[in-house]
Order: C-alpha cells, then sequence, then structure tokens
C-alpha cells in the first residue's frame, strides 16, 4: 500500500500526492478585475476548480468571493479575464449563459417566490411549454426522478413561502439540477441553517459529489471548510492569496491567511462579578395575527456582570423579545423589570425612556433600527442621544462637537476610515458594527441589550467585537445577547437560554454548552430525545 | 311589481355600460402592477386615447381606425412611462402623474387648435362610432315574461367594446394564470433578482407588460369617446382611472376580484344616475352631488380598511437595479 503511494508520488512529483490533481479542470478563471467606482472587488483573480472536487473559498466579508461568483454566473459581467469551463473559453454574459454551460448558483438570500409553490418556482426561466399545465407536468415527473436519485425531498406542491428555511435551499438546489447543472455554487449556504440543517445540507452536497457534480462552496467559516471541501482558495481584499490542499492546511493557517495576521481565537473567560438582576422578565407574552404567539410566557433574570445569550433559529421570537425589551414594541400580558423600572402592558416604556434607564440596545438589523445609511456616520453616530446636552447649543445641533465626539468614539473603537463625513452606507458591515456599538457603548450603559453583534462583520473586527463585550461585563454591565451563531453564543455567554417557538426551552450554563446539544434544543427535539431515552 | 323589475334591470344594464371603461382599466392595471410598475397614469392614458379616438373619428369617420388610433396613443404613453420607470429607473407615481398632467393639458390645447370649439371634438355621426348591437330574435322573445325583458334590455343592444370588455376578464385570468408569460409577469412582480437569476430580462418582461397595459387603457378610451358617447369632452374620464385603480386594489390584483369590483363602482354609478331627481318617500329628493360621490365615498371607505389587508406584489414601485 505505501509503495503504491510512494510510486505515485514519484510520477507526479511531489506537489501532488492526493490524486485528484488528475481530473481535469471544471473552471478556470485567469486575470479576472471587476471594479465598482473606486473598488476593486476582484483584482486580477486566478483560481482552477477540477472537476469533480468540492471546492471551497474562504474569505473575510467584503473579500471579493460573491464578487467573484456572480462573474462566473453572469450576475456581474467581468472588466477583464477570461473564464473557462470544461477547457474552453466561454463568454459568461448573463445567467442565461452561465445556466446553458452548466453552472448552477444556490444564492445566500434565496432567489425563490414566496407565494409560489415549489414546482413553479424551479420551472421559473425554464419552462418548457408556453401553457403551464403542460410545463408544470413534465417537470414534476423530471423532478421526481432527480428527487429519488439524490434524496432530495421536498413537497412539490406546497407554497415556498411556508417551508421552513433549510428546505428553500433544497428547492434552490433541485431548481439547479433541473436546469443540468454540472457546477454548483453555494454562496454561504449555511448562514441561517441549524447545525442539524447543516450537516444535512453536507450530506447532499457529497451525494451530488459523488454522482460527479462538482460543487464550490463560499464561505467565512473555516470549519465548514475543513470538513468537506477538498480544496480550498483563499480571497483577501479583492486578490486569491493562497491555494491549498484541505488535508494539507489548518484551520489557523487559512485563518491566518484570510486576515493577514495572527487571530487570537481564545478569550480569557474570566468570570464577572455576578451582581443584582438589572433585567428581568416574568410571563412574558406578545400575540400575533395568527395562533401560536411570537413570545408565550417568557421568564428570565439576566443580573449585572454577566452575558446571558440567547441562542435559537432565527424567527424563534428572539427579534421581538428585544424589540419589547427595548421598547420598540408593545406587549400582551406579563412584567417586565428594566433597571430599577416596572413595566407593564399598561405602563409601557417607549424607547426613549429606556435609553434613560441606562439601558443601551445594539439592534439586529443595523441598516434599518440601528443607523441611516443615507446619514453621515457622525449623524449615525447620535442616533437616539441627539437631544443629549453635549450635542446641542439651543435649539441647534453643535456639530464641530458632533464631529469632534464621533473622531474620538472612531479612534476608541478602531473604526475605519476615520471620516465622521462619510457616508453611513459606505462604510462596511464590520465598521458600521464597530460605530454602533461606540455610540452605544460609550455611555455607560447598566443594560446592553444586543442583537446578533458580529452579523457580516469580518473576523478582525468579530474579535474586537467580543472583546468589548467581555469587558463591559467585566465593568458590572448586564449583557443580553441574541446570536444565530452558535460559537459567538458558547463563547461569550455565561448562561445560555435556547428559544424555540417563543418560548425557552433550555438553559446552559456557558461552559457546559456543546454545539450538538444546543443544535438539538434549537430544533426542540432534545426533550423528545430524553424521553425516549428514559423510556427505553 | 313589474316597475321595479323594469327599474332593477335598467340599472343593471346601465351598470354594464358604465363599468366597461373600468374593466378596461384594471385589467390593464392588473398586467402593469402585477410586474411590478406602479400605473397610476392609467387615467392620463385612458383621456389621450379618449381624445385621439374623437378626433380620429371625426376626420375620417371610422371607429375602427379610431380605435387603432387610441391603442396606439395609448401604448405610446404607456412605453413613455416604461422609459422613466424600467430604463431609467425613476419613481413610478411621479411619472404616472406627470403623463396625467400631460394628458389633461394637451388634449384640450390640441383640442382647441385642430377643432376650434374649446376643447371639444365635434360631434360624431353614428357611422363613426361603436353602435348597439341587437341580438336576434329579441322581439320574439319579447313575450315571455322575465327572460324576454333581460334579454332585450340587458343582454342584448350593447356596443361591441362592453362584449370585449367581459371577455377580457377571463382572458386576462388565463394569460396571468395559465400561461408561462404570466408566471413570469407574477414573479417579476414578487422577485425581479428571482427572475434575473433564471435567466430571463427583467426590462423586457416589464416592457411588456406595461404595452399590454397601454393596448387595453386604449380601449377604454376609445369607449368613452365613440361608443359610450358621441365626441371627446374636456377630462371626460373623470377620474375614472383613479377609480378602476381602486378597484384593481380592491380585488386584491385578481382579475375576478377587481371584475367584481367594478361592476360594484358600475352599479352605485348606475344607480346615481337612476336616483336624480327622483322623489324618495321620508328623504325629499337626494341630492345629485351627494349620490354622484358615492362611489368615490365608497372607494375612500373600502380602502381605508373594510377590504382587509391588500397585499400588493412585493416588488411594486422598486426600480430593479442589481446589487451595490
Amino acid at each position: 500500500m505505501t509503495g503504491t503511494m510512494e510510486n505515485d508520488g514519484k510520477k507526479r512529483g511531489p506537489g501532488d500526492e492526493n490524486s485528484p490533481a488528475a481530473s481535469p479542470s471544471a473552471i478556470k478563471l485567469t486575470d479576472i478585475s471587476k471594479s465598482f467606482g473606486p473598488v476593486r472587488a476582484n483584482d486580477s483573480v486566478n483560481m482552477e476548480i477540477h472537476a469533480g472536487t468540492i471546492h471551497g473559498i474562504i474569505g473575510e466579508n467584503g473579500a471579493g468571493k460573491s464578487t467573484l461568483m456572480s462573474i462566473l454566473y453572469g450576475f456581474y459581467e467581468a472588466d477583464r479575464g477570461t473564464i473557462e469551463v470544461d477547457g474552453k473559453t466561454v463568454k459568461i454574459t448573463s445567467s442565461q449563459a452561465a445556466i446553458s454551460v452548466g453552472i448552477g448558483m444556490v444564492h445566500q438570500h434565496f432567489m425563490l417566490i414566496d407565494t409560489f409553490t415549489v414546482l413553479e418556482n424551479i420551472i421559473l426561466g425554464a419552462e418548457t411549454s408556453a401553457l403551464l399545465v403542460a410545463g408544470l407536468e413534465e417537470a414534476r415527473v423530471k423532478l421526481q426522478a432527480l428527487e429519488d436519485e439524490y434524496g432530495l425531498n421536498v413537497d412539490l406542491n406546497v407554497l415556498t413561502g411556508d417551508l421552513p428555511v433549510g428546505e428553500q435551499q433544497r428547492v434552490e438546489i433541485l431548481k439547479a439540477l433541473y436546469r443540468d447543472a454540472r457546477i454548483l455554487i453555494l454562496d454561504e449556504p449555511t448562514g441561517v441553517l441549524t447545525p442539524q440543517e447543516t450537516a444535512q445540507l453536507f450530506k447532499i452536497l457529497k451525494a451530488l459529489n459523488r454522482e460527479g457534480v462538482t460543487i464550490v462552496l463560499i464561505t467565512h467559516k473555516l470549519k465548514e471548510i475543513m470538513t468537506i471541501t477538498d480544496n480550498v482558495s483563499v480571497m483577501r481584499a479583492g486578490q486569491m492569496v493562497a491555494h491549498r490542499k484541505t488535508a494539507n492546511t489548518s484551520a489557523e493557517e487559512l485563518a491566518e491567511l484570510m486576515v493577514g495576521r495572527k487571530i487570537i481565537n481564545e478569550i480569557e473567560k474570566s468570570t464577572g462579578q455576578r451582581g443584582q438582576p438589572a433585567l428581568k422578565v416574568e410571563g412574558l407574552t406578545v400575540k400575533s395575527a395568527g395562533a401560536v404567539p411570537l413570545i408565550d410566557d417568557l421568564s428570565f433574570e439576566v443580573c449585572a456582570g454577566e452575558i446571558v445569550g440567547i441562542a435559537g433559529v432565527s424567527g424563534n421570537g428572539q427579534s421581538e423579545l428585544l424589540e419589547v425589551l427595548s421598547g420598540i414594541r408593545p406587549f400582551d400580558t406579563g412584567k417586565i423589570f428594566l433597571n430599577g423600572r416596572d413595566v407593564s402592558p399598561q405602563h409601557l416604556c417607549d424607547p426613549k425612556e429606556v435609553r434613560g434607564l441606562k439601558i443601551a440596545h445594539v439592534p439586529e438589523d443595523r441598516h434599518r433600527l440601528g443607523m441611516v445609511t443615507n446619514f453621515s456616520a457622525q449623524e449615525s453616530s447620535i442616533l437616539g442621544y441627539q437631544d443629549a446636552a453635549v450635542y446641542n447649543s439651543g435649539p441647534f445641533l453643535d456639530l464641530p462637537t458632533i464631529n469632534r465626539e464621533c473622531r474620538r468614539l472612531m479612534e476608541g473603537f478602531d473604526v475605519r476610515p476615520r471620516l465622521p463625513e462619510i457616508r453611513s452606507a459606505n462604510m462596511s458591515g464590520g465598521n458600521q458594527q464597530k460605530l454602533i456599538l461606540a455610540r452605544e457603548i460609550d455611555k455607560g450603559p447598566e443594560v446592553l441589550l444586543v442583537g446578533q453583534p458580529t452579523r457580516g462583520v469580518d473576523i478582525g473586527a468579530i474579535e474586537f467585537i467580543h472583546g468589548q463585550l467581555i469587558e463591559l461585563r467585566k465593568q458590572g454591565c448586564a449583557v443580553l445577547m441574541v446570536s444565530v451563531e452558535l460559537d459567538e453564543v458558547m463563547k461569550l455567554s455565561d448562561r445560555i437560554l435556547v428559544m424555540f417557538d417563543g418560548r425557552i426551552v433550555a438553559e446552559v450554563a456557558g461552559n457546559k454548552a456543546d454545539e450538538k446539544m444546543l443544535g438539538l434544543m434549537m430544533a426542540n427535539a432534545h426533550s423528545q430525545l430524553a424521553q425516549a431515552e428514559t423510556n427505553a | 311589481m313589474e316597475d321595479t323589475f323594469m327599474f332593477a334591470v335598467l340599472t343593471l344594464d346601465a351598470t354594464l355600460r358604465v363599468s366597461t371603461p373600468l374593466i378596461f382599466c384594471a385589467m390593464a392595471g392588473l398586467f402593469s402592477e402585477r410586474s411590478g410598475i406602479i400605473d397610476i397614469s392609467l387615467e392620463g392614458k385612458m383621456l389621450s386615447a379618449a381624445f385621439i379616438a374623437a378626433s380620429v373619428a371625426a376626420v375620417t369617420g371610422s371607429a375602427w381606425l379610431a380605435l387603432v388610433a387610441a391603442i396606439c396613443v395609448a401604448s405610446g404613453l404607456a412605453l413613455l412611462h416604461g422609459f422613466a420607470c424600467i430604463t431609467h429607473k425613476g419613481n413610478h407615481v411621479v411619472s404616472g402623474v406627470a403623463i396625467n398632467i400631460l394628458a389633461s393639458g394637451l388634449t384640450v390645447v390640441l383640442g382647441i387648435s385642430w377643432f376650434q370649439r374649446g376643447g371639444q371634438t365635434p360631434s360624431l355621426p353614428s357611422s363613426a362610432r361603436f353602435m348597439p348591437i341587437e341580438f336576434p330574435f329579441t322581439d320574439a322573445l319579447n313575450g315571455t315574461p322575465l327572460l324576454g325583458t333581460i334579454y332585450k334590455e340587458l343582454l342584448s343592444g350593447h356596443n361591441i367594446l362592453v362584449y370585449l370588455a367581459f371577455l377580457v376578464v377571463p382572458l386576462t385570468w388565463w394569460v396571468v394564470f395559465q400561461t408561462r408569460f404570466g408566471l413570469r409577469l407574477r414573479a417579476v412582480g414578487e422577485n425581479p433578482t428571482a427572475v434575473d437569476t433564471a435567466g430571463i430580462s427583467v426590462s423586457g418582461l416589464r416592457y411588456r407588460a406595461v404595452l399590454i397595459c397601454g393596448l387595453l387603457t386604449g380601449f377604454a378610451g376609445a369607449y368613452l369617446a365613440i361608443a359610450q358617447n358621441a365626441g371627446f369632452v374636456r377630462d371626460m374620464t373623470a377620474g375614472q382611472g383613479y377609480i378602476a385603480l381602486a378597484a384593481l386594489i380592491f380585488g386584491k390584483w385578481r382579475p375576478f376580484s377587481a371584475f367584481a369590483a367594478c361592476l360594484l363602482f358600475g352599479l352605485l354609478d348606475a344607480i346615481a344616475i337612476r336616483l336624480q331627481g327622483v322623489h324618495l318617500a321620508g328623504v325629499g329628493e337626494v341630492p345629485v352631488e351627494l349620490i354622484q360621490a358615492l362611489p368615490y365615498i365608497l372607494t375612500v371607505i373600502l380602502l381605508a380598511g373594510f377590504i382587509g389587508k391588500a397585499v400588493a406584489p412585493k416588488a411594486i414601485g422598486q426600480p430593479y437595479l442589481k446589487e451595490r
């Protein structure tokens, strides 16, 4: 056995161990460049993807991965460079062209129409007949065969909007296969999935790969690269900085390549000095238009000097909880104790009063609730505090002070570029988030409500933001954090609450949690499991 | 008894006549709005079409030529709206309002300059209009009670455009819900990015939708000027384009529901016409102004919340930009 390997090694030379290099190239990109105004999103990118492999492309947000794949899929046109598919140079000027050479793409934001059935969504744009009924029936037969072949089970007759995200993703994959895709690109496919759904997805991808489908996986999660890919390419700031065989690299090396410097991933997790409850919720219920309440009889407390993490799949009431606590949304029954003030459905507290109680809020959706993207950074940096004496002189805003204060915040929180005049929309996600965090933390809050602290934020900034949250806890602030990133929840939280269907279904100590356990809890499957075990 | 029955039949008969332009316009708006283009310019397109139809009919004496001209002009305006909203990604409402103002002014200016009648067009002879079509056997059936009356007064005796309007509704339904084009049309109004990534041109689809919209408003305008009336009077559409838009929303962007809403508005209008000058027991003479205002009052009340939540196509009014 060893002998053969040595022989192979001699024949192919030292760089080509592990044989996939023998397979022909499915995609070859040469010198691809693309600029958006002054921003060079892709800068002379070269890359080769071998047929029949799973190829990962990793990089921070804004590194140019999605742009590169959008060029490959014909959504954007490259300024320069050539694309070869299966050894032939092709010009991909539209998605139609990409589809016709066998490229399929599952976008980060699904390209589905909620009010259509699964079947209608799949055939859209690839209808075989001008009359719908005939086309639909023809497609149904072909899809049934595809579903059986790859074990992709989706009910074709339900409304797509009613499906959970994991299944919507399967619809997207089916859509690509229906168009005879031999090369499947997936852009950040796991961002919205539970760990179980992710595992399921990877199983599907492996099955597809066995059938000869070449898979390109774009992600910023190192773990996924290490688990599933054969080869990996690393992008940084629009350039391709490295290609590796996954077997020959490590997560540490890839992280360094992505960021361009060493990353310290471990946080000293000194437990803070736990104090009095600063935030208490009793029997909180928020009804919805439908039968199931958004929040259902929720009770918990957060004490000074601790971080409580709320884990859960998006849409299980976490967003609503943050909105209620920050005063944006009224609630139906229950009591809330907000840092010294009792709030009930009859006596609500508006967001301004909430701020007055030294409660800061970093919202989940920074573009909708955290800032006004059309405002300058300095204007965004005073939102919510615009009435504070320091920012005003008489009836007017004190612009020089605001500018100076914004610059100070930018320096303190390493917000780049340090231009208070820049339009908020023109800052990267990480810098926007840091500015919002700076605005809220700078006021010395006693309670911090924070939603998705690092969504769409690159690794370097994540490290910084996590450090700030830990620092706040040290100072005795009570932190309530909602996040879909399990790593983050486990890393930072002293206690973890898991929400499902508007209820807290489990509580675990931060140092006792592991991903599998949390994943099961998030799907509310742990109790059934426990029951099954006791029964057995 | 006989009188009440006759009154009802005649009111329904009038309903058909006044709802015809509403039906054309609502179906026109349905195509446009299902594709994601807000069309507040139904009014302006219909008005321009009416003016051109009356002018061409007055000059050539041919109703069919007039209809063709009306369709051309309305389609031209629809393309203009499309050019502003699709190609240049302008605001749909602003473009629509501009077209309405343009139509309201230009029809009068051109009318004065062409015909010197203070903005009206010459009164048309019957030969230059679409005249009522009498069904066969009306007289033979006249003897039969109820059925005979209904056949003669209600079903028979309308011009061809009325019958066409009633055909357009199932046709619209068929196109929107039973064809490939309809599937794509609905998709582009919900999520244009999905349509783009499926390899279909978003602009192409939307242009086709506004063109169909123009075509149908052309029918509506021609009906007003050379079928229902015998010439063009300034501002003769009198807000019917807006009422049709209200009917479309009231019908939740579905062909048959919008059709029903058009009939309801038409019925109110017909009752208003019938009740003018009539003394009602205990009330006295109903003020004409109040009756004429009824359809509009109903529109406001209905739109203010009696229809439940009207969910518009998701991407309506948003210009399609590739991200970044």
